[in-house]
């Protein structure tokens, strides 16, 4: 690991500073990922300020209905609080699926929406790889691209969002709090969260430089009985998704009033399933309606050379998660 | 022996006849000495022993123990790191991680380092309770943090029953992953106690407290953990046997000696 200098801002106010004072540093959370990829040579800053111990830990309610979730708070925490279990199972369920218990202790909300991709030719620093290194090329769009994107890929990277935390926001339409470096606030949609690769796959999402993430916003709950959050992976733990698919319906007199589908592994950012959430809304719970939803939604998919495989089991994947979701009694 | 002068000494002093057995062992007699000697100033000749009286003498490398001046480290960061109970002042490069800290410098090296890169749970401990893997975190985030390691699970009383339990079920083959593995179960067993739900819980809407735990979620609960000569059915055993506090029967015994016998004469 390169040497870096390692500072504890008492604020936020003070860690917003260091952030500007220099371009090199970087915010430290739980580490899970930041600590690992520095180790791998990937990550190379030359401050860490550590935030983890700011004060965003609470988990609250807000005045709309919705709730709060500190950007401190660790993925254990959150997932097994009594309220979120209670009002938002499906974003428990999505986080208790990742990982291992002991990630899920140290990493934290803000991070998790922060998780670098997992390619291998991002990990390996001996490849090309845009993300990494811009203009190095795309090691795995003629590589092994398996666990690839099948929607919204460029011909500059390819690579997948790896959280299931943030599959479940998405369906959930949450919003991001980010406190900027003039210590102004402002709030992002989960949806403009994440971005697409295009010609700059080493831009995640849309924060701006400095930007400190301060909580997470979930809107009212109406997923709380009818959810399910299904996970494919080549084991059956501590694996990332191959596809996962997170499915949220509220049912009123035999039919569906709302609808939250997104999909995981599939894309650069957490796939919103918008057309098949459209074509549901307002139809009867049925496994043909199901199907139909789930042709629509994968009916956009650009397979790479070794993922075609993905799109089958997408469409599998979107009707027994939605099925799961509806047979659920609460 | 003492410090001497340059300007008095060969004239005024007499060599002891330790000081002199070396110098002869140099090869340095009459005029060569006196002028060898002259030119050594403020030190003692205790230096020039040092080679013969240490075990270099006798081909064994010398073990020089790492100097941790503030010169030496580039990024020094000072950490109190509260370890089993006990307090100890550190001062680290801001790269050390909580594992390379307690084995490196605080010789607990219960703690394994297998991966070093969070995939495969051998150094699991637990901070304020929590089971976490210190080789993704830095000791520098471990202020003020109770950290518990493998060495810390016994008292006088005797072993942790995970412990216990571990050594009556064989839960382990060469027992590299038995700390980290031992720790996890420990702070599993503290989360199933608070009603946490996993991946594999029928309902996580319906808290429950006192969860009887099923092997399915044993094996989810503790897949942070691997163990690559296999132990996991009798990892499994073990902490059910904790965790339920029923007398599981062991799948395996030591044969009597009648047994022996019967087998050999057979």
């Amino acid at each position: 690991m390169r040497p870096f200098v390692y500072i504890e801002p008492k604020n936020p106010q003070e860690a917003l500073a260091a952030s500007v004072a220099n371009s090199a540093a970087k915010y430290l959370g739980g580490g899970t990922n930041l600590i690992d990829l520095m180790k791998e040579d990937v990550e190379r800053p030359a401050e860490l300020i550590e935030v983890a111990d700011l004060n965003f830990k609470e988990i609250k309610a807000t005045g709309k209905g919705g709730f709060l979730l500190g950007a401190m708070c660790n993925n254990a925490e959150t997932a097994n609080h009594p309220e979120i279990r209670k009002s938002y199972p499906l974003l428990s369920m999505a986080m208790l699926s990742a990982a291992t218990a002991q990630i899920r202790n140290m990493a934290t909300n803000g991070g998790n929406l922060l998780q670098r991709t997992r390619c291998p030719y991002f990990y390996e620093v001996s490849m090309p790889c845009n993300k990494r290194a811009p203009g190095t090329g795309c090691g795995a769009i003629k590589g092994m691209n398996a666990q690839h994107a099948l929607f919204g890929w460029s011909e500059q990277c390819v690579a997948v969002n790896p959280s299931d935390m943030c599959v479940a926001l998405a369906a959930l339409g949450a919003v991001v709090h980010v406190q900027q470096a003039d210590s102004g606030m402002r709030t992002i949609d989960f949806a403009d969260f994440h971005r697409l690769p295009g010609s700059q796959p080493e831009k995640d999402n849309t924060l701006q430089p400095n930007d400190l993430i301060t909580a997470i916003e979930l809107p009212a709950p109406v997923f709380s009985d009818h959810y399910y959050y299904l996970k494919i992976r080549e084991r059956s733990s501590y694996a990332f998704a191959l596809v996962s698919v997170a499915a949220g319906l509220q049912i009123r007199d035999g039919a569906i009033a709302q609808v939250g589908l997104a999909m995981g592994g599939v894309a650069h950012k957490p796939w919103k399933l918008t057309a098949a959430e459209s074509f549901l809304k307002g139809k009867k719970p049925s496994a043909q309606n199901f199907e139909a939803a789930a042709d629509l939604a994968m009916r956009e998919a650009r397979p790479l050379s070794d993922n075609g495989f993905k799109v089958e089991m997408g469409k599998k994947a979107i009707v027994r998660a939605l099925s799961q979701a509806y047979e659920r009694t609460a | 022996m003492e410090m001497f002068d340059q300007e008095e000494y060969p004239k005024d002093r007499k060599l002891s006849a330790d000081e002199n057995k070396i110098l002869d062992q140099l090869g340095l007699f009459g005029e060569s000495r006196r002028r060898f000697i002259a030119k050594i100033s403020a030190a003692s000749l205790s230096v020039l022993a040092a080679p013969y009286f240490s075990l270099e003498a006798y081909g064994c490398e010398k073990a020089h123990p790492i100097t941790e001046t503030s010169e030496a480290l580039v990024n020094e960061v000072q950490v109190q790191l509260h370890v089993n109970h006990t307090v100890k002042p550190l001062h680290l490069d801001s790269r050390t991680t909580l594992l390379d800290a307690l084995r490196e410098h605080l010789q607990l090296t219960g703690t394994k380092k297998g991966c070093d890169h969070g995939q495969c749970g051998a150094c699991t401990v637990m901070v304020d309770g929590k089971r976490k893997l210190s080789c993704l975190i830095l000791a520098a985030s471990c202020k003020d943090k109770e950290i518990t390691t493998i060495e810390g699970l016994a008292d006088e009383s005797g072993l942790h029953p995970m412990q216990t339990a571990f050594l009556k079920h064989d839960g382990f083959q060469c027992g590299y992953c038995t700390p980290g593995q031992i720790c996890s179960s420990v702070a599993l067993l503290a989360e199933v106690e608070h009603g946490e739900a996993s991946y594999v819980t029928e309902n996580i809407r319906d808290i429950q407290h006192h969860i009887e735990l099923s092997e399915e979620e044993i094996r989810e609960r503790m897949s942070g953990n691997i163990c690559r000569c296999g132990a996991y059915n009798n990892i499994v055993e073990a902490i059910k046997e904790v965790q339920t506090g029923k007398d599981e029967t062991e799948k395996w015994q030591f044969a009597t000696a009648e047994q022996m016998q019967k087998a050999s004469s057979s």
